[in-house]
């Protein structure tokens, strides 16, 4: 198998795609040690991707999203119970087939990484888990487990994981596979073969807030291109583009869906972060667990808010929010233009006196004061269609 | 894009056109290109001083946010207006309608230690086989 990544090889990490990207003519930037396209001017750049995947389709390379596996060393397994100690989230919930989105803890309450478990088998259990932490959480993983009767294999560098997003791709997913895809509800999973590769995971989830899915192939050069092209050339009908990083920020930004070391990190907990609903408490013991009880009667110092700009201006990552007299209230965690809004909009930590709809807030862009307002979130959400009576 | 002869260019990315002392100032396609959709643009007002190599607005795109040197010293006696509404302007037509201020230059001579067309073509070269390596 060819490698892209031989240990000789120093800079930064390459996915399988890294030459087709280079070839499409993608801007690349390093993002958490990788060289990743983050926008394609071939597909109009940023804002064209982002608007196809919501109308449409878009296909993203996530391979440089990692893969750890834990499963049953023996029949007697203790999977679900290293799943159900390590994660937030009710693993014991999930039925063969079906993804939660979920997180691991730090025992403070604060986050590892935000990872979405998937039940594979019978005490069986795939964790998909973000680039910049791989190493991290590998190591995480492996050291909370140990008294667990499990496994733990990384799985990273054997998939090349694309994401085909947008209402239509179902559509093109459909003309590469068997597998009966109107069948996958959200957030769950099925194999079947794609581009005559037998068994692959096709997974209905993704990190744009469009319906969509995410397929794990073989991580060798040729096949990854092989299958980027076939969805390419699937996806001609509908005008999908190549999508970048650019495009998956502006889209789950508008979604409020979380960024590691934006909305979560290492000193930020599960209830300031307001993933709640993702955690539960009652399921047992879990890492985190304890700090997060009591952090729940003592008052929140911070909450995650949505913002718009009011006036002028863009608040962007890492700028500061400021009442009316000046004063430091908070911090912007990711702030952009929203293509699909048309708006300035931004996630901000702040007080929770702060924090009701409508409430004014200074955003500090180049050391003027530039009004805000809270409103609510997700600031986009998609509609989905009616059930059939 | 072609890079008119008669501007003068510098390493940050800034043309500037002199006609005598009134000077009209933008960024380069070679800008406009590695910052993608401009979306916003932040101008200074007229009466107001650039210093050579001081930041004297910012264009940004959705992703990022580019700030803009002065090339030369002068005092602001124009500034784009229609960037405000149509900032795409700067994409389109960098080196005309996406222009950013008028200033009046200070000191004319200054201008002859920025590059020509020639000299910054030859720069960006080497800059993108730098992006491709």
């Amino acid at each position: 198998m060819e490698s892209v990544n031989s240990p000789a090889n120093t800079g930064p990490r390459k996915t399988p795609l890294n030459a087709l990207h280079r070839r499409l003519g993608a801007k690349m930037v390093n993002f958490g040690g990788w060289d990743m396209p983050v926008e394609y001017p071939s597909s109009g750049g940023l804002v064209a991707e982002h608007h196809a995947v919501r109308n449409s389709v878009g296909i993203f390379d996530v391979s440089h999203m990692g893969d750890i596996r834990i499963r049953r060393s023996n029949k007697s397994g203790g999977a679900l119970e290293a799943a159900q100690y390590l994660t937030m989230n009710d693993a014991s919930k999930l039925a063969l087939g079906q993804a939660q989105y979920s997180a691991m803890l730090y025992p403070q309450g604060t986050f590892v990484d935000d990872v979405i478990v998937h039940r594979l088998g019978e005490d069986d259990y795939l964790l998909v888990i973000n680039a910049g932490t791989r190493e991290k959480d590998i190591n995480w993983v492996r050291q909370n487990t140990s008294k667990f009767n499990c496994m733990v294999e990384d799985l990273s560098d054997i998939y090349t994981q694309l994401a085909i997003q947008g209402p239509r791709a179902i559509d093109v997913l459909s003309k590469l596979t068997d597998a009966n895809l109107g069948a996958v509800k959200n957030y769950w999973f099925t194999h079947g073969t794609v581009c005559g590769l037998a068994n692959t995971l096709i997974a209905r989830t993704g990190y744009t807030g469009e319906d969509g899915f995410e397929i794990y192939i073989p991580a060798d050069v040729t096949t990854s291109e092989r299958v980027w092209i076939a969805v390419i050339e699937a996806g001609k009908e509908f005008g999908i583009v190549p999508c970048g990083l650019g495009a998956r920020n502006t889209l789950r930004l508008e979604s409020k869906m979380a960024l590691y070391e934006h909305e979560i990190s290492d000193t930020i907990n599960v209830w300031e972060a307001g993933l709640d609903r993702y955690c539960k408490m009652e399921k047992g013991d879990f890492l985190g667990r304890t700090a997060l009880e009591k952090a729940r009667a003592a008052s929140l110092p911070r909450t995650l808010v949505g913002l718009e700009m009011v006036e002028r201006g863009i608040a962007r990552d890492g700028y500061r929010c400021v009442d009316q007299s000046g004063e430091v209230v908070g911090v912007v965690t990711s702030g952009s233009p929203s293509p699909t809004l048309r708006k300035n909009i931004a996630l901000a930590y702040v007080p929770p006196a702060l924090s009701a709809l409508g409430t004014s807030i200074y955003v500090e862009i180049r050391s003027q004061k530039c009004k805000a307002q809270v409103v609510a979130t997700p600031f986009y959400k998609r509609i989905r269609k009616a059930i059939a009576p | 894009m072609a890079y008119p002869t008669q501007y003068r260019y510098t390493k940050e990315h800034e043309w500037i056109d002199a006609k005598g002392d009134l000077a009209t100032i933008g960024i380069t396609d070679y800008a406009q290109h590695e910052l993608g959709d401009v979306v916003f643009v932040e101008l200074p007002a007229a009466g107001s001083k650039l210093v050579k190599g001081k930041t004297f607005s910012s264009v940004e795109s959705v992703k990022a946010v580019s700030e803009i040197y002065a090339p030369a010293n002068g005092e602001v006696v124009e500034t784009n207006a229609t960037l405000q509404s149509k900032p795409e302007s700067i994409n389109n037509d960098p080196h005309g309608a996406g222009w950013l201020v008028k200033i009046n230059l200070s000191n004319a001579s200054e201008l002859s230690s920025l590059m020509d067309a020639a000299a910054y073509e030859a720069y960006i070269a080497e800059k993108q086989k730098e992006a491709s390596a």
